[in-house]
């Protein structure tokens, strides 16, 4: 796409390999009308659309494979297996685990980080230990955290943020102490974008002993995961914030940790042999798969990961930072706008507050002339409590979206400004 | 697609301007009673999660009259908006009279698209609301607040969530 080619000589060429117009024809609701209006879809970060090519894996399974999974003789079980099963091998190779086994299918991030904090964290916390997160998290980072160390008397640290949005990198090494037995940190900021640099601060919490828990459900849709590299002992995502169903996610363990784990939830499939007297668990990931799981919405997942294969995802990248280079540039020039979050390494969002209007009536009136944001808190409280704000109005990107949608949703913020002037 | 679609009517600028009417704004940039009161016989916070509203509604009872009511707080318009045109609308009504109005408003804003508008007088320019169900609760939470300030429903803030 040509207009993209208005950055630095490096970047106009990686932007030309990217062909958006090609990408947006995949997904079919970009042609949706709202209101009356065109769709500018500019809430990703809170659920991303989907390509054809998962909505007809989905379809196709529930047609032509739907049986339960692991159980069965018959031919649709083996089909349903081998579809649910070929997923967690593309899971595995998406976050370039080292084995399939020590892919966990959850039903997406929150679900991923429950089993860690109940499983691994119930099992090995005492009183006194500490869990260090950063001011930056989601909700869903925070709370199971909470929760655990009110059942084991462990204590929740948090390391704060500067005015950027960036954590004060300063203040984490400060505080990991030898009482640190977990560390669990966001790759990418769902409220900010900030992009962490998580590898160094994986080492650091590694060196010191600690078990660290890297929250990826912003970082899928945009960057390129190497658990290996990053050298974490946990890494989850959800399916939904990168192109594929709701209700389906992926947890990575290391295999050593996913062995001496207690199973999380009891039932069907997570088992060897039970009865009345003594129940023997299934194998790693099994034992943390209890029940019959989101077959379809795997399925959906492991399609969202083949659309992803098919992509230069180096190239989309630089798309995406073109356009959200745009995007800041852009509101910064409306009267009274003020961008929230401005770390030097960021990706996919931008949340801004007006003066004199409130996120939540700006929301409206973008919605109604087509533009989907998100308003509020994010799931992000303590964020907003920390630049004094009660809530943004965020824009977000996927890999869909254009200059064009930018334009609009200034369009939209200048309706804005002229109801509230 | 086949059928009927499986969510609601969509709105258009015409309900837009509706809602953002000249009297919202107005109410927005300047609430009235927008103050404590320090000789309140009830205080209730009312708090919206959603969106991050928060107000703290004031209530001086003499006897059974709402003798002065005022709020303050952080919201949207509507909210604000709304949380003003209610204390302007309580002053010298009594308890009954708020539950009765309270009532009567809750209708108002979430009655069908159609139907006629009850005569509320001032508080009738919030009917637009309707058209927008997102925002209903941003219309609604002081009413909520109010009604369990007048029934002294304990110091638990209330929440339109």
């Amino acid at each position: 796409m040509a207009t993209e080619a208005l950055k630095a000589d490096g970047r106009r060429l990686t932007a030309l390999a990217f062909d958006v117009d090609k990408v947006r024809a995949d997904f079919p609701i970009l042609s949706e009308r709202v209101h009356g209006q065109a769709l500018v879809y500019l809430d990703s970060a809170n659920t991303s659309q989907k390509p054809v090519s998962v909505l007809q894996a989905m379809d196709d399974y529930y047609r032509h494979a739907n049986a339960n999974i692991h159980r069965a003789t018959h031919l649709l079980s083996e089909r349903a297996t081998a579809l649910y099963e070929g997923a967690r091998t593309k899971a595995a190779a998406f976050v370039n685990a080292p084995d399939p086994h020590t892919i966990v299918l959850t039903k997406g991030t929150t679900d991923g980080i429950n089993l860690v904090a109940q499983s691994h964290g119930r099992s090995t916390l005492a009183p006194g230990d500490e869990i260090l997160l950063t001011w930056l998290e989601h909700h869903s980072n925070i709370v199971p955290w909470q929760l655990v160390a009110g059942q084991t008397g462990a204590v929740l640290k948090v390391v704060p943020i500067n005015d950027r949005g960036e954590v004060d990198q300063d203040e984490y090494v400060a505080l990991l102490s030898p009482r640190t037995k977990i560390v669990a940190i966001g790759h990418v900021s769902n409220a900010l974008g900030t992009i962490n640099p998580v590898a160094a601060m994986v080492a650091q919490a590694r060196a010191r002993g600690a078990v660290v828990l890297v929250d990826g459900a912003q970082a899928a849709p945009h960057l390129t995961i190497d658990v290996q590299a990053l050298d974490c002992d946990f890494y989850v995502l959800s399916s939904h914030k990168m192109f594929g169903p709701t209700g389906t996610g992926v947890l990575y363990g290391r295999a050593s940790l996913l062995e001496a784990m207690p199973p999380y939830q009891g039932g069907g499939d997570m088992i060897r042999s039970v009865t009345f007297e003594k129940t023997h668990y299934n194998q790693v990931p099994y034992k943390f798969e209890a029940g019959t799981p989101n077959i379809a919405g795997v399925v959906g997942l492991g399609a969202a990961i083949d659309y992803l294969s098919t992509i230069d995802r180096a190239a989309a990248l630089a798309h995406e930072d073109a356009v959200l280079d745009y995007a800041t540039a852009q509101v910064r020039q409306i009267p009274g706008t003020r961008i929230v979050g401005e770390a030097r390494h960021k990706t996919g969002v931008l949340s801004f507050v007006i003066e004199g209007v409130h996120p939540h009536d700006a929301g409206t009136i973008l919605d109604q002339q087509g533009v989907a944001v998100r308003t509020g808190q994010h799931c992000a409280q303590p964020v907003m409590d920390r630049f004094g704000i009660p809530a943004t109005i965020r824009a977000s990107l996927g890999i869909y979206n254009t200059r064009a949608d930018i334009d609009a949703l200034v369009r939209g913020l200048r309706k804005v400004r002229d109801i509230f002037a | 697609m086949q059928g009927a679609p499986l969510w609601g009517a969509e709105t258009d600028m015409s309900e837009l301007n509706e809602l953002y009417q000249e009297v919202i704004l107005d109410h927005n940039r300047r609430p009235r009673n927008f103050r404590a009161i320090d000789a309140a016989t009830s205080t209730q916070e009312g708090y919206n999660p959603l969106c991050g509203d928060r107000l703290t509604l004031y209530v001086a009872l003499d006897g059974d009259v709402i003798a002065d009511v005022a709020f303050q707080g952080s919201g949207c318009a509507i909210s604000k908006a709304s949380a003003s045109l209610m204390t302007e609308a309580l002053k010298g009504k009594t308890v009954a009279q708020a539950r009765d109005l309270f009532d009567r408003f809750h209708a108002m804003i979430t009655s069908d698209h159609d139907g006629p508008t009850a005569d509320l007088g001032k508080l009738s320019v919030l009917a637009g609301v309707r058209e927008f169900p997102t925002r209903i609760k941003c219309a609604s939470l002081a009413w909520h607040t109010m009604k369990a300030a007048v029934a002294h429903e304990g110091d638990a803030p209330v929440s339109t969530e």
